[in-house]
């Protein structure tokens, strides 16, 4: 357990320390360092996890089992990759003139309080907990989404604060109704802790379960993305700066799906019926054609790309829903090539949106004349991201479609629909951005796209072949969501 | 049930749920920020009174610390920053005229009942008062919400955004006796920065659009216009 | 022996309202700074108009010069219903809740009328606000009295009032709407701030005063006494519905006159608390009066349902 603590102390200093830094030159690299040093307790996090199981902190605080370790690895794999991003790229903004140093000494704090929620968030074995540090992600970014506070970006700020704050309000009456359905069965103090729980899920009270899923659902929901809630999600990932758009659609919707999925193992075991799996299915089809549909209307980039994110969402919550353990083990694997894909893609579009100095798709135009490494870049994120083989989106999405025809043959229809009217959408848009006519005097810009290259490569890899220990650990995690393996 | 077997507790507490209930209809109702953050104010102080008894009653002392929690916040600090807001941006003088105010009303009833419908799978197998607490704090949460949609000053919207709290808060200490420590002690945390960040949206907003009537944050659209 | 304590709490109400008027100015004197007239000018009052030669117009028709007798007969049989310092008693028994708003009704019908026969623009415009307020208050009245009726099952104010004494202390929260709607409607009725003024007589707010103005000498004493002696109807009611303990039940000496302090004590507290609403509210304008006897109405519905849903039994 000690890897967890050091996770959740080193952030802690993060944000003290860039709270109180002098070195406001170097804040970037240290953040980098930050960053590292929690990929490394993360690593050894997983290793203590693959060779002794499920770890269950004294007093039963923390919970680390194989469904949420891989996604604390990824969290901080991602958050460092962002960070090796972001650091010249908030360089250049400053030097653009739309930041100033406290600005940025807010935007790193924070960026280390983010991190710190979400570590908390897949770590805690309390309900009422992650719901608290879920609300806490909302208050640590919200700042940083009118970063630059255009009026656009407090604008969208406020929608965020306002929508997520009232929509995980929900989440915490469905934490309410769980620990009331607890309390009839046990102690106080324990009732709140998700193992205790699940141990005892057969005994709790169905009927409340079953309204608690809901506002759980929809509480949660709001954090996924999930059409209707969904209105912050764009709004919010055009506004900030794109760091925290990597971030954002990279870790924050993934862990509140993550909580979702937490609830709806507890909920199946006390309910037995498919409620909650029904429930999912139907919102995330609605929010995967939704999203889909949506890409053929935007103008900016970062919004195209957000939607892109919720038709994902989406699919991920249909698969969880669908259940079994074929669509469970694809929805893990959506869930990891997606973050990395769609991190990497809005690495390459803030890079691009500088290039361009504008974020509005029709200004955007020859990229990969101008600088071919961000328009190639551009170009096979959006390729992975549509599903092409031989990324592993494409491996998730077939998995899915097939478990789909499996258990509901007359959804795959939709879906592939949904999957073909994205690709339309996002290959409109992106084909003139990258190929169009150079426009006069646009000149490259100064970019790291290591992180892009390594996340795209993973994706590759995983499309191509799954690792062995990986396939082992997406299937143990299976088998405790599920309750069947995969393999 | 009948009121007159229940307990001198349960009884309090359900008149606690029914003038909590009644709060969130004034506030519902109110053109005037000032009257508004009062109400808002009392609503804190029913809560408050609410986990005061409930401490008193089941003899659990952290229910005292939530109590002085909500008072410190919820009465004082939150209202009298709304309040300042509100004085310093001279809005202290406006009538917000509310659009539709009968069909709102009517809305905040029927949601009230829909609440209620929501919940009754519960009564099969708990006590009524529970079905009763939980309703009526589901309901307070939707008023909030409609609180928000009604009005258009965004300090109206943190009356409605802290009231939702208020709503969850009333459920978890009459139905669930209070949360455990460490989980009140988050939510309150929570809604110390979230009161805090408002007050610093307020500031930005004023200079943003030089209002703080939110209908004006209209620049993001689906489509361009 | 019934009938004779009957007649005596009747001739108390009578007695005792102009009292319950002058311990009101006087709280409302200290609070505003003024100095208080005596306890007892309300009386003296009474007996200056009593004394005083009335004035008719000439066009004034029998109705006028009937009213003010109907309008007092009438409020005093009201007093008959409610019960003052015991329970149980004959009067109260043979008429209900209904029957005392139905004298009221039938008063306040009769003021109207009277203020409509003179023929002054003032008192037309004084019966049309007084009824278009009546209108509004009294659906919020019955509301308020109804959840008190079905929580003893009764429509009788003594055997309510019974009912809620056996029980003991109970917390209802739908008492605790139909007091604060009966608390509005009763501040309507008897045209305190801020829905009147009774001190006024500035043509534009005056509602009561408006259509009284044409009265004089024995007239005015008489309607001026009903009205005072309906303010004492509204307070006895409050305290005696709400806080019922106190009140006789039996009919000896001793209980009889502790029921009568109980009373007494109960009256002083309102009037202080009213003489204190009065001074720091403003009156509202006349457009207003809807929307706060909507208000008052909806307390009373509120009070109705959380009676169903809260406390009926299941």
């Amino acid at each position: 357990m000690i890897p967890a603590y050091l996770l959740l102390l080193i952030t802690l200093v993060g944000i003290v320390f860039f709270g109180f830094t002098r070195h406001k030159a170097d804040m970037g690299k240290i953040n980098v360092w930050f960053n590292a040093v929690s990929l490394f307790a993360t690593v050894w996090l997983a290793i203590n996890v693959f060779n002794h199981g499920t770890i269950l902190s004294a007093e039963k605080a923390f919970l680390v089992d194989s469904f949420n370790v891989y996604l604390i690895v990824l969290t901080a794999f991602i958050g460092l990759t962002t960070s090796i991003f972001s650091a010249p790229y908030m360089e250049h903004e400053k030097e653009l003139g739309k930041l100033t140093d406290n600005r940025l000494k807010l935007y790193y704090s924070m960026y280390q309080g983010f991190m710190l929620a979400m570590y908390l968030v897949l770590t805690t074995n309390n309900m009422g907990v992650m719901w608290v540090a879920m609300e806490g992600a909302t208050l640590a970014t919200v700042l940083l989404v009118s970063l630059y506070r255009t009026p656009e970006s407090i604008e969208a700020a406020w929608k965020y604060f306002i929508l997520c704050g009232v929509g995980i309000a929900q989440a915490l009456f469905g934490t309410i109704l769980l620990y009331y359905a607890a309390v009839q069965i046990g102690d106080g103090e324990n009732a709140l802790l998700w193992s205790e729980l699940f141990q005892h899920a057969n005994q709790l009270n169905p009927e409340v379960l079953q309204i608690a899923f809901v506002f759980l659902l929809i509480g949660y929901g709001t954090k996924i993305g999930l059409v209707p809630l969904h209105n912050w999600l764009p709004d919010a990932h055009s506004e900030g700066p794109t760091p925290m758009s990597a971030v954002l659609s990279g870790l924050l919707l993934n862990d509140a799906l993550y909580a979702v999925v937490r609830s709806k193992m507890l909920v199946d075991g006390a309910t037995h019926s498919d409620m909650a799996g029904y429930l999912m299915m139907s919102f995330g089809l609605l929010s995967f054609l939704v999203g889909a549909l949506f890409l053929h209307r935007q103008k900016d980039i970062k919004r195209l790309f957000s939607y892109s994110s919720i038709e994902h969402m989406g699919l991920m919550t249909f698969a969880f829903g669908v259940g079994g353990s074929l669509a469970t083990f694809a929805g893990l694997l959506h869930m990891t090539v997606h973050s990395l894909t769609k991190s990497a893609i809005f690495v390459t579009v803030g890079h691009a949106a500088q290039v361009a100095g504008t974020q509005r798709m029709d200004k955007i135009r020859g990229l990969i004349k101008t600088q071919p490494k961000i328009g190639w870049g551009l170009l096979i994120g959006t390729i992975s991201i549509a599903g092409f083989p031989p990324f592993g989106v494409f491996t998730s999405e077939f998995l899915v479609l097939l478990a789909t025809m499996h258990s509901y043959p007359w959804l795959t229809l939709p879906l592939l629909l949904g999957i073909g009217i994205a690709f339309a959408g996002l290959f409109r848009h992106i084909q003139p951005m990258v190929y169009g006519e150079k426009p006069e005097g646009q000149q490259p810009v100064k970019a790291n796209l290591l992180p892009v290259m390594l996340h795209l490569a993973l994706v590759l890899w995983l499309g191509l072949a799954i690792p062995s220990f990986l396939a082992n650990w997406f299937s143990q995690a299976t088998v405790l969501i599920s309750g069947s393996s995969p393999l | 049930m009948n009121i007159e077997s229940q307990d001198f507790y349960t009884q309090i507490i359900l008149s606690m749920a029914a003038l909590v209930g009644l709060t969130s209809f004034l506030m519902l109702g109110q053109g005037r920020l000032l009257r508004l953050i009062f109400m808002f104010a009392v609503q804190g102080l029913l809560l408050t009174l609410t986990t005061a008894v409930a401490a008193y009653s089941l003899n659990n002392h952290h229910l005292y610390i939530s109590a002085v929690l909500t008072l410190a916040l919820k009465v004082i600090f939150i209202p009298w920053m709304l309040r300042n807001e509100v004085l310093k941006t001279n809005l202290h003088r406006d009538v917000e005229a509310l659009a539709n105010q009968t069909a709102v009303m009517l809305g905040g009833a029927s949601l009230m009942v829909f609440s209620y419908y929501v919940l009754h799978p519960i009564v099969q197998t708990t006590s009524p008062v529970m079905l009763n607490a939980l309703a009526v704090s589901l309901s307070v949460m939707l008023l909030g919400m409609l609180l928000m949609i009604s009005h258009k000053q965004a300090i109206a919207h943190v009356v409605g955004f802290m009231s939702i709290e208020n709503g969850l808060f009333f459920a978890a200490i009459v139905a669930t006796k209070g949360m455990p420590m460490v989980v009140e002690l988050g939510i309150a945390f929570d809604v110390l920065v979230a009161a805090v960040l408002f007050g610093i949206f307020f500031f930005h907003i004023r200079s943003s659009i030089d209002s703080l009537d939110v209908d004006l944050l209209n620049k993001l659209h689906e489509v361009d216009k | 022996m019934n009938w004779l304590i009957a007649i005596l709490q009747t001739t108390l109400f009578v007695a005792l309202a102009p009292l319950l008027a002058g311990w009101l100015k006087r709280c409302k004197c200290y609070l505003q700074n003024r100095k208080a007239p005596s306890l007892l000018q309300p009386y003296r009052d009474l007996l200056k108009l009593v004394n005083k030669q009335p004035v008719v117009s000439e066009q004034a028709s029998w109705l006028f010069i009937k009213a003010p007798y109907i309008i007092f007969s009438a409020t005093v049989l009201a007093a008959t219903v409610v019960p003052l310092i015991a329970v149980n008693l004959p009067t109260s028994a043979s008429a209900d809740v209904i029957v005392m708003v139905g004298f009221f009704a039938f008063a306040r019908f009769f003021l109207a009328l009277a203020g409509l026969d003179i023929g002054t623009a003032f008192g037309g415009m004084g019966s049309s606000r007084e009824m278009t307020i009546s209108s509004l208050a009294e659906p919020a009245m019955l509301m308020a009295v109804f959840t008190l009726t079905m929580t003893a099952s009764t429509t009788n104010l003594s055997f309510a009032i019974s009912h809620v004494l056996e029980q003991g202390l109970v917390l209802r929260p739908s008492f605790a709407f139909a007091l604060f709607a009966l608390i509005l409607v009763a501040i309507a009725e008897t045209g305190r701030i801020p829905v009147d003024n009774p001190t006024t007589h500035l043509e534009l707010t005056m509602i009561h005063e408006a259509m009284i103005l044409e009265y004089s000498g024995r007239h005015l004493a008489l309607i001026e006494w009903a009205s005072q002696l309906k303010l004492m109807l509204y307070g006895v009611l409050i305290a005696n519905i709400f806080l019922p303990w106190g009140i006789a039940q039996t009919f000896s000496l001793h209980d009889l006159g502790y029921g009568l302090l109980a009373i007494m004590g109960k009256l002083a507290v309102l009037a202080i608390i009213l003489a204190i609403a009065e001074t720091l509210v403003a009156k509202m304008r006349l457009f207003r009066v809807q929307e706060y006897l909507g208000f008052a109405y909806l307390l009373g519905l509120l009070g109705m349902l959380s009676h169903i849903i809260l406390e009926a039994a299941r």
